[in-house]
């Protein structure tokens, strides 16, 4: 048996105990879930170790001698405070020192999702689907404005907005199961294909 | 003041931010570069948080014997095995942390996912019974946008692939841009909340 050969017995195995799953919740699944989970966490440890610890905390300390991210670093070590109850309150200053960054996020949020969007929402109704364009975007604002009731003629005009959102529901929705069989097509081709050899 | 503290560190640094976003000044961009220095020294940190947290909550269980533990043990054992097979070779191509990425990590991670389209799919005929308008309206939606995607809906008829794109591209574009629109408003509402120190959950329980 090729080194190949037990690299895709191992996948396959693990592929099969995923998908047994369907069956019903069984060992199989139990395992290659428990597995998952390790797997997964411990792959981002030596990541996170090499790509962010070395070139942000230990390079600039201990090699260009930046004393100062001495700083972060201490306080980044405060999160382990979150499991203590007496100190858990230490773990607050990492979490707002990230949270800051809120503050450009008012401003770029505005920008970038309302104005942005209400100035690409302006354009010239030149065509029927400008026109569609525009009549979706303003009975589906006025579907979420709710200090009015949907009733009579202004609840027949958000009624329009559902119906909007139904069709863009039904787009997203479309999309994502392609995409869940995109993937299941691509694991019964490894098993048929690169397992068992049975399509070329 | 163990809350104080940290809500008027938001507040101070927030505005600081809010200002930098307005005001182009050397000053303002390299205190934006000095803060993006200290948030990349902070964030390994996060990580050694969830996995001290994973250890936790998988000792607990395998100390106190709850019913099915062992997977907890399964759970440590593959972190702590791949973890060390990392910072033992390397995690360069070749090496056998890249091997339990592409043959047990990758299939699983992408069988898990692809599990959902037999989700998805007894999902979707559970909820679109066409029992409404507007539910008949998504499903025939959905239909198109699907057919419109694969090979068989341009060999059922070439007005299946265009429609599709209509749908995508005309009163799609409309529903994502209306409720684009009210996600935005509802960022800036949340965002100017945490910024005035009203909205104080992130700071969790406690004193």
């Amino acid at each position: 048996m090729s080194f190949e050969a037990i690299s895709n017995f191992v996948a396959a195995f693990f592929t099969l105990s995923i998908f047994s799953f369907l069956y019903k919740d069984n060992p199989f699944y139990k395992f290659a879930e428990a597995m998952f989970v390790g797997v997964t966490m411990g792959y981002a440890i030596p990541l996170v170790y090499y790509n962010t610890f070395i070139p942000f905390v230990y390079r600039p300390i201990f090699i260009e001698h930046n004393f100062i991210i001495l700083i972060p670093a201490l306080m980044g070590s405060l999160y382990i405070f979150r499991f203590s109850k007496n100190l858990s309150w230490l773990s607050r200053y990492p979490i707002v020192f990230g949270m800051a960054i809120i503050g450009m996020g008012v401003p770029l949020s505005m920008h970038a999702y309302v104005l942005v969007q209400m100035r690409i929402a302006m354009m010239p109704i030149d065509n029927i689907n400008t026109f569609i364009i525009f009549v979706g975007t303003i009975t589906i604002l006025l579907y979420f404005f709710f200090s009015k009731a949907h009733k009579g003629v202004y609840g027949k005009i958000t009624n329009i907005g559902i119906w909007y959102m139904m069709v863009g529901f039904g787009a997203s929705f479309g999309y994502t199961v392609m995409a869940r069989i995109s993937l299941l097509i691509g694991r019964i081709q490894f098993l048929m294909g690169d397992w068992l050899h049975l399509m070329k | 003041m163990k809350r104080q503290i940290p809500l008027l560190i938001v507040i101070i640094l927030g505005f600081i931010f809010a200002i930098h976003t307005f005001v182009p000044h050397k000053a303002s961009a390299d205190f934006y570069d000095w803060y993006q220095t200290w948030i990349k020294a902070l964030s390994p940190f996060m990580v050694l948080l969830g996995i001290m947290s994973l250890f936790m909550v998988n000792t607990a269980k395998i100390q106190r014997k709850i019913p099915g533990w062992q997977y907890s043990v399964i759970t440590l054992l593959s972190l702590i095995v791949t973890g060390a097979v990392g910072f033992i070779w390397g995690t360069q191509e070749g090496t056998p942390f890249m091997w339990l990425f592409k043959n047990v990590q990758m299939p699983m991670g992408a069988t898990m996912f692809s599990l959902l389209a037999f989700y998805i799919a007894s999902a979707a005929y559970k909820a679109f019974r066409a029992r409404s308008i507007e539910a008949t309206v998504l499903l025939v939606a959905a239909i198109i946008v699907m057919l419109g995607q694969v090979p068989i809906g341009m060999a059922i008829s070439k007005w299946i692939p265009e429609t599709s794109s209509w749908i995508l591209n005309v009163p799609n574009l409309a529903a994502k841009r209306g409720i684009g629109l009210g996600v935005g408003l509802g960022m800036t509402a949340t965002s100017l909340k945490i910024l005035l120190g009203i909205e104080r959950t992130y700071l969790g329980g406690g004193d």
